[in-house]
């Protein structure tokens, strides 16, 4: 069964195509070449003067775990303030900062976004992960793994294991808990906090096993490497929020040696300590960096005023944070003696200097890292905004008067201490169908999507080409999965649910004879009831497992 | 002329009818106040599906009818009176800052939940979560006054920050957990684990009752400010014996896991 989309204007940087004009056709949830001219096309859509683009991909973003159903639970006021009707297609719910699942995957279709992906996602705590993924409609998801604080990896390395055995517990945590990515979260430095440390620098060694975040993030790199996991090591950086950590973001990339890298919500790691308040930005530097090592990929975290709540695996900076918490409550948490979690409410005021800088630093970054293909459109969700502001966002980017309009109005001296007004750059919609498709997809190892070539999955979103981006971008007049049409002037026309991507790299086997004497003697649950079947994620609601290939 | 609503069908799952409240009610003729909407369930209908409306609206509201299943009547009402003749679903009063809410039968649970002003008067017995917080949140009741006739069952008070808590008759488990300020009197017996957590806040109880052991007994005495309550109970029609006006008060603080600056007053007379 044929579908066309005629009289378009494409932008697809996957096959070079920057706003030329293209029909599509789908067929059977695919795209294909031009079928044979007496094949019948059983609808036609005129897209006559409309922007057609792959669905979008968040390639960051707090959807399911532990930590966000902590943030539901804790801000009735989050609920209360925000409630969505149930409709004869969707189902009810609430929320802003941390919405209810159902709400989360609406919102996200209805803003054109066809994936997303979970980018915490604790081994002990993967069910639940999975589980609440299942229950995000209408977008495709998966997560990454974090490892980096738990007790067998830093184990093994205080132990000097060598790198093969730490590869295999890499690869066999990835196929245990169907995950897509590996992940470090202040390296070390949660493990550190539960021994009272209360900051741990790169060359830091963590009081009780004695190795520092440069070590486990060069052994988690090589062995994403190793394993051919298609996305770098997605790093959460020591130091998050501190004054001069500028200097800490440039080490950590030059202790990867070369190898690739995914610097995560680099926004918070990007502050220097210059001025009478000894917070600075740190963008340039740090965008320098970024453009001559070509290993480095990013992504921003952009912060946008308003009322939001932090999630975060670092207990040791949701610690230092939360007495700014707002409203005055946090939690933060141990989990199985793996990892941490905090979640502390936040709200950032465009008047308060430093919440004003974190914005400047954001939008800095965005435009001083000149590749497109190397930097990701995130606010860090919940952490930085939500994601809902991301059409906000793209105009920021977009619309260089708007952007200087909305600098005036921010705290005075934050703005005078920021370049962002000298910068002129304009991002066009080929570099937003870049950073927010293409490349997310290429990093993820997405092959057939992101793009709109033959052969990619039929995730398609049409917008009207409005002068205000923010409005263009927040309701696409269509959205394609999988080559159903879900969504129609920014509503819900069909609900669906997308698949979870996983990997399955090699390894060697061997390694669970020692996870077995471990989980037998530490664990609180077994084993085998740790990992995580295919079929209870497919019949939690899912409609499929999706497995990428490894490189 | 009062507003009469008068419930003709009886929901079949929770209706939520926080339009039922005289900010809502205000300058409504009788069609805009039968199109009020309401959730029945999670499914949108007007108000006149369940109630048959009469009279006007004049800061008064009379409501009839077994209104077990309806749940946030009065929610943020800031003045007039909402009378109810028989039983009340959940949440009623949830966040009023004013006025006067008056139920002659039972309430559910969660009578009052963050209020800030005004008076709910529940005659018969009320539930769980009187005048409590809702759950993740830190402040719960901050102003305000809930005398209840009857009974209530447990956590009543639970974080609550200022204002007055009246029982007349029993008080469940937990009575005054985690409060931070305000003033609990219970007139019957009390639960097991009073006031636990409590920063600071009185809870008074005319009967001897187990306290935790992160309690400490300060003194007897007779505490002259308990007069001017009773006094301002009787006027609102609730009977105190003349004993309990003139009796001694064994004075325990705590809760010494917190700030230990509560007090817990447990009638010491014969």
């Amino acid at each position: 069964m044929y579908i066309k989309l005629t009289n378009g204007i494409v932008y697809d940087p996957v096959h070079g195509i920057n706003g030329e004009h293209r029909d599509i056709y789908i067929n059977d949830g695919q795209i294909t070449r031009k079928p044979s001219s007496n094949t019948k096309i059983c609808k036609t859509y005129d897209m006559k003067g409309k922007i057609i683009m792959a669905g979008a991909i968040d390639i960051h973003t707090h959807i399911g775990g532990g930590k966000v159903n902590i943030a539901r639970m804790m801000l009735p006021e989050d609920h209360v303030n925000d409630l969505v009707e149930r409709t004869e297609l969707t189902r009810s719910g609430c929320g802003n900062a941390a919405p209810s699942t159902l709400t989360a995957g609406y919102r996200y279709a209805e803003m054109g976004y066809t994936a997303c992906f979970e980018p915490a996602m604790l081994p002990s705590n993967a069910r639940q992960t999975h589980m609440e993924m299942g229950d995000t409609p209408m977008v495709d998801k998966g997560a990454y793994a974090m490892l980096g604080s738990d007790d067998f990896f830093l184990r093994m390395l205080a132990s000097k294991k060598d790198q093969a055995a730490i590869s295999d517990y890499v690869g066999w945590t990835i196929n245990a808990t169907q995950a897509l990515g590996i992940k470090v979260v202040n390296p070390g430095g949660i493990s550190a906090f539960k021994f009272n440390q209360r900051k741990l620098e790169l060359d830091e060694l963590n009081q009780y096993y004695g190795v520092s975040p440069r070590d486990i993030i060069k052994s988690l790199a090589r062995a994403v490497t190793e394993l051919g996991i298609p996305h770098p090591l997605h790093v959460h950086g020591c130091n998050l929020g501190v004054p001069g950590n500028l200097n800490t973001t440039l080490e950590t990339i030059d202790a990867v040696e070369g190898m690739r890298m995914h610097l995560t919500h680099i926004q918070f790691h990007s502050y220097g300590t210059e001025g009478d308040k000894k917070f600075s930005s740190g963008a340039a530097e740090i965008a320098e960096a970024v453009n001559k090592n070509p290993n480095i990929s990013i992504d921003v975290g952009q912060v946008l005023f308003g009322q939001t709540v932090t999630a975060s695996g670092d207990s040791m900076l949701q610690y230092a944070g939360h007495w700014h918490a707002h409203p005055k409550k946090w939690v933060i948490m141990d989990i199985e003696c793996d990892a941490g979690c905090g979640v502390v409410p936040f709200k950032y005021r465009d008047k308060n200097f430093v919440n004003a800088l974190q914005w400047a630093i954001g939008l800095e970054l965005f435009l001083l890292v000149d590749d497109p293909w190397r930097i990701f459109l995130t606010t860090d969700h919940p952490n930085g905004a939500p994601f809902t502001s991301y059409p906000h966002l793209i105009r920021l980017l977009m619309d260089r008067s708007f952007r200087n309009d909305m600098l005036s109005t921010i705290n005075k001296e934050a703005a005078a201490s920021s370049t962002l007004a000298s910068l002129d750059r304009e991002y066009s919609l080929y570099d937003i169908a870049i950073m927010t498709r293409a490349a997310p997809a290429r990093s993820l190892g997405l092959k057939n999507r992101g793009h709109l070539g033959p052969g990619a999955v039929a995730d398609i979103t049409v917008y009207s080409n409005h002068k205000d981006k923010e409005k263009m971008f927040s309701k696409p007049d269509y959205v394609f999965k999988d080559g159903v049409l879900i969504v129609r002037n920014g509503k819900i026309v069909k609900v669906v649910n997308g698949g979870t991507h996983t990997l399955r790299p090699e390894y060697d086997n061997g390694i669970e004879k020692s996870l077995k004497r471990y989980f037998d003697k530490y664990q609180t649950i077994s084993l085998s009831n740790f990992k995580i079947d295919n079929d209870e994620i497919v019949e939690h609601g899912n409609s499929k497992i999706i497995v990428q290939p490894c490189m | 002329m009062t507003l009469k609503l008068k419930l003709h069908t009886k929901p079949e799952v929770p209706l939520e009818a926080d339009c039922i409240c005289p900010d809502r009610m205000q300058s409504l003729n009788m069609t805009e106040i039968g199109d009020l909407v309401t959730y029945h369930g999670n499914r949108q209908v007007p108000l006149k599906n369940f109630f048959e409306c009469s009279g006007e609206f004049d800061g008064e509201i009379d409501i009839e009818g077994d209104l077990v299943n309806v749940k946030h009547i009065g929610s943020t009402m800031s003045f007039g009176k909402i009378t109810v003749s028989g039983n009340v679903g959940v949440h009623i009063g949830a966040a009023m800052s004013g006025g006067e809410i008056i139920v002659e039968g039972d309430a559910s649970d969660w009578v009052g939940p963050e209020m800030y002003g005004g008076r709910i008067t529940i005659k018969g017995n009320a539930g769980h979560m009187v005048g409590s917080g809702y759950r993740g949140s830190t402040v719960g009741m901050q102003g305000g006054e809930i005398i209840v006739h009857g009974n209530v069952k447990n956590e009543t008070g639970h974080v609550m920050r200022r204002g007055l808590i009246v029982v007349a008759g029993n008080s469940g488990d937990f009575t005054g957990v985690n409060m931070l300020a305000g003033t609990i009197i219970v007139l019957g017996e009390m639960g097991i684990r009073t006031g636990a957590g409590m920063r600071r806040g009185s809870i008074i109880c005319q009967t001897k009752s187990e306290l935790l052991p992160t309690f400490t007994r300060s003194c007897d005495y007779l505490p002259l400010f308990l007069r001017h309550y009773f006094k301002h109970l009787e006027s609102l029609g609730l009977i105190i014996s003349d004993s309990l006006i003139n009796s001694p008060f064994e004075r325990w603080c705590g809760d010494s896991i917190e700030l230990n600056r509560g007090e817990i007053l447990l009638y010491a007379g014969k």
